[in-house]
């Protein structure tokens, strides 16, 4: 049986959304979820992975209420995990604005923004929580924008009609963290988080059929060591460097969520992943990464192309009837503001025609003319300020003299672990938050959701959600080292690696990375077909076979080794790649970031195929290249009633 | 572009380090500093040759991973974070030297990578604001002067990167520690541990090792988020303020 010939298990279901009336539920859930005893709390340990938003949230709120925290990041401070580089802002509907936003909105913007592939109730919760969000981190003393009058500013994002996010300049993401980060260290200061900087979580060890503990390995010394816990959390952030180039930092990996998969947590959505309509265009062949420019500057900047093919003048020499402002074109009432999905999509749509800017025809103008005229250019330097001159220092260009060129780049994935409404993953006692689970955005994220997403669940829902689990397992066995289930664990880590340092091949763990993602690009980038996807799906395994009889690895296991950390982080890519491009496969419908090339309508938007597709995909791992089982989750819709999405 | 690469190896902390050198060819300038060193790893690692060890991360100047003292010159000649440098800053047939931070309070675990947890430990010591989460009164209670808000997001934008101390004289990290003081006490949200906070983060700073102040001023000019001089003068300022006010009690 070949991989691609999966098999259709169970119906899943999440057993832990509470009904009733959508904003009462998580009321009900809180009371009905058990607590612990706070003098309880300090004999429970709990791992966390990540220090991102996400975990760093969790750890700090964890350790606050008692727990004995047990926390893990690659980085070498926690200061430091990807989160830091968001830009834009974060979305909540406290409504100051007085322009009509609402929970409700919230709720419903998100829902439609994913294009109803997002399960109600989560949705709803984050909206009820974003308030809350902003007055925690105001409490921290994050450095929000705030008016002459003192009180907080907010901008416009993507997908939106209403003023409700948050932001720091262009750098809300890094104040986010650092509030984080601050509350994290004060615990780690009181002894209450015991904190791994540059370790990397490796496996996962189930015992009984409970999360119980993890393998990590010191970056610095190599040394590899297990950690035991009554539940693991896992935070370590999306996957989106399958792609090899992508916004994502450069150890930004799926390990720990993959390890994790393969011992029994099945994996929701690999397909959806989002392409960020603004990034910086590529370069050349040495391109290690790319650099998002914030979607804000879509609130003043208008995005256009030449209306001729090939019309190569640069950009002032072309007069204004020559120009085709296309989103203001074909989306009158959202403009330069349409979602990001729908945004890449039209800059891909008018490159394929020959009309793109720059190297390759791969580019889009972003200008900023008539914004300077309107507001001055001291205005624009105050909004965007920091957004402009990282422009200018990686493209030697002027965008206060020249538009700026932007192409779509790989950004954040909407998919992850299945986690239940607790977001419980389907291994008991392995919960996964932020960008690692799937739960709340759909097939396409709005901006500035993210954020808000870490946020949520690490402040808020995962403390009050976590205590339910460890109530209800008050008393489990001690697991220890000697424990034959995490012998073997330790032993497969260990052999793999020795493996990996044992072939002494002749290709670079980066080629092999480059050469799947750069497939991955082709085949389950912006645009997916049945027969691109097939061929993927022929290519990978080959490319896996390949990697194992010419993989390179110099040094040793005992040592700070960065090619080893990088081998191992492509083994778990070269299997994942295959399982997104299944899921984009058997997904024959267009639904947000995730476009079929057959499904669309006649004016070329991204057609839904409710009846057949309105679920989860869950995927239950089998053996590395068989073909995995797929769960479906179907997902309900009693307050937003799906529409074909129309932003015209 | 073809450049002499004189690179800082040394296997690991305690091993002795020394320069070594290394030719690449075909630069672009439009690489960045970084990617012309993973061309140079790339060439290492088929070559059988252990590759140069250096923190990187985001690749856009906010994450503070990358730590490269370049030509002398922490982050190198272009005030920026070294992953946001580009080649187009060297000229062909430049020779390049390339050293990790130094600094004693900084030391180095294997060729270009240095360990800066010290700073966390700054921060744990006192660079935050209690307030468990879900304790927080509503965002608008407490309005702040728009002033207030620039000066600490100003000094909020600190990426505890290190360049601060990899350029003064002293080793001090006088620059960082006041980044955050500054950022938290202006604000009316931390103002109840105003004094703690910068007598214990100071006390912190001087037991980790980090130099003294002489006000060179070479930190500020190699801080690539452009954290004024003037910082330390207002920590100094909250430091003997906080001084004579415990004294009081």
């Amino acid at each position: 049986m070949t991989y691609v010939d999966y098999t259709t298990g169970s119906a899943l279901t999440d057993g832990k959304a509470p009904s009733g009336p959508i904003n009462e539920r998580w009321d009900k859930r809180r009371f009905e979820a058990k607590l612990v005893n706070p003098a309880n709390r300090r004999k429970h340990t709990v791992i966390v992975v990540g220090t991102g938003l996400a975990g760093g949230s969790a750890g700090a709120t964890l350790a606050e209420q008692g727990y004995h925290v047990v926390q893990f990041c690659y980085q070498d401070s926690p200061r430091r995990a990807h989160s830091i580089a968001a830009q834009g802002g974060i979305n909540a509907a406290k409504n100051y604005r007085n322009d009509g936003d609402s929970v409700h909105r919230l709720f419903y913007d998100t829902v439609k923004g994913g294009d109803f592939r997002a399960r109600e109730s989560n949705v709803h919760r984050l909206a009820q929580i974003s308030v809350e969000i902003i007055d925690q981190c105001v409490a921290q003393g994050v450095p929000f924008a705030r008016e002459y009058g003192g009180l907080l500013d907010t901008r416009s994002f993507g997908g939106v009609q209403v003023s409700r996010t948050f932001y720091a300049r262009g750098q809300t993401g890094q104040q986010l963290l650092l509030g984080a980060y601050q509350a994290l260290s004060r615990q780690i200061a009181a002894g209450n988080i015991e904190m791994h900087p540059r370790s990397e979580m490796l496996d996962l060890i189930v015992v009984d059929g409970r999360a119980r503990g993890i393998v990590a390995r010191d970056l610095v010394t190599g040394k590899i060591s297990t950690y035991f816990a009554d539940a693991v959390v896992l935070a370590s952030g999306g996957y989106g460097n399958v792609f090899y180039l992508s916004t994502n930092a450069m150890n930004s990996n799926a390990t720990a969520i993959w390890r994790a998969h393969r011992r029994g947590a099945w994996f929701a959505n690999p397909c959806f992943t989002q392409i960020h309509p603004t990034c910086i265009p590529r370069t050349g062949d040495h391109q290690s990464k790319l650099t998002l420019m914030s979607e804000s500057l879509r609130n003043d900047g208008r995005i256009w192309v030449p209306k001729a093919k090939g019309d190569d003048r640069p950009p002032n020499k072309i007069p204004e009837d020559e120009r085709d402002y296309y989103l203001e074109r074909i989306y009158p009432s959202f403009g330069n503001l349409v979602p990001r999905d729908i945004a890449s999509r039209a800059a891909k749509n008018v490159c394929d025609e020959g009309r793109g800017v720059g190297p390759g025809g791969q580019g889009v103008y972003l200008d900023f003319a008539d914004a300077i005229k309107r507001m001055g250019r001291k205005a624009v330097e105050a909004k965007y300020g920091n957004l402009f001159d990282m422009y200018a220092r990686i493209t030697d260009e002027d965008p206060y003299q020249v538009p700026m060129r932007i192409y779509p780049a790989v950004h954040y994935t909407m998919g992850g672990l299945w986690v239940d409404y607790d977001l419980q993953t389907t291994v008991p006692g392995l919960f996964a938050i932020g960008e690692a689970n799937f739960s709340d955005h759909g097939a396409n994220r709005l901006g500035a959701s993210a954020l808000m997403q870490g946020l949520a669940d690490g402040y808020f829902v995962l403390p009050a959600t976590i205590n339910d689990y460890l109530a209800r397992n008050p008393n489990q066995s001690e697991v220890s080292a000697e424990h034959p289930v995490v012998q073997e664990v330790l032993a497969e880590t260990e052999d793999r690696l020795n493996l990996l340092l044992a072939v002494d091949g002749d290709r670079t763990p980066d080629s092999f990375h480059r050469e799947v993602g750069e497939l991955m690009w082709e085949f389950c980038g912006m645009a997916r077909t049945d027969a691109g996807l097939r061929k993927a799906l022929e290519r990978i395994p080959q490319i896996r076979e390949e990697f194992w009889r010419r993989i390179k690895v110099p040094g040793t296991g005992e040592e700070f080794n960065q090619s080893l950390e990088k081998a191992n982080r492509v083994v778990d890519y070269l299997e994942l790649a295959e399982l997104m491009c299944l899921d984009a496969l058997h997904r024959a419908e267009s639904c947000g970031g995730h476009f079929r090339e057959e499904s669309q309508t006649p004016d070329g938007e991204a057609a839904r195929r409710d009846e057949e597709f309105a679920y989860a995909a869950a995927w239950e791992f089998t053996s590395t290249g068989s073909s995995p089982v797929l769960h479906k989750e179907d997902l309900v819709f009693e307050y937003v009633h799906p529409t074909q999405r129309s932003y015209a | 572009m073809k450049l002499t690469l004189r690179v800082w190896r040394q296997k690991n902390a305690d091993a002795e380090g020394a320069m070594s050198t290394y030719e690449v060819d075909g630069i672009s300038s439009d690489m960045s500093f970084l990617e012309m060193l993973d061309t140079l790893n790339e060439e290492l690692i088929l070559r059988g040759e252990d590759p140069v060890a250096f923190d990187h991360d985001c690749r856009e100047g906010i994450c503070g991973a990358c730590s490269l003292v370049i030509n002398g010159d922490a982050h190198g000649p272009e005030r920026t974070t070294t992953c946001q440098l580009h080649m187009r800053s060297f000229k062909d047939g430049d020779t390049i030297d390339i050293e990790p931070w130094r600094a004693s309070a900084f030391p180095v675990i294997k060729d270009l990578v240095v360990d800066r947890s010290a700073f966390d430990r700054i921060i744990q010591a006192g660079g935050y604001i209690t307030a468990p989460t879900g304790a927080a009164p509503e965002a608008h209670a407490t309005p702040v002067p728009k002033p207030d808000a620039d000066f600490a997001f100003e000094h909020a934008e600190c990426i505890g990167c290190g360049a601060c101390v990899a350029a003064c004289p002293n080793g001090a990290a006088m620059l960082f520690t006041s980044a955050k003081v500054n950022h938290l006490n202006v604000l009316p949200q931390g103002a109840p541990e105003r004094e703690t906070r910068v007598l214990d983060m100071v006390a912190q700073m001087d037991e980790e090792g980090f130099g003294g102040c002489t006000l060179a001023g070479e930190c500020a000019t190699a801080c690539p988020k452009g954290i004024p001089l003037v910082s330390i003068t207002s920590m100094n300022k909250e430091w003997l303020r906080a001084t004579r006010k415990v004294a009081k009690r």
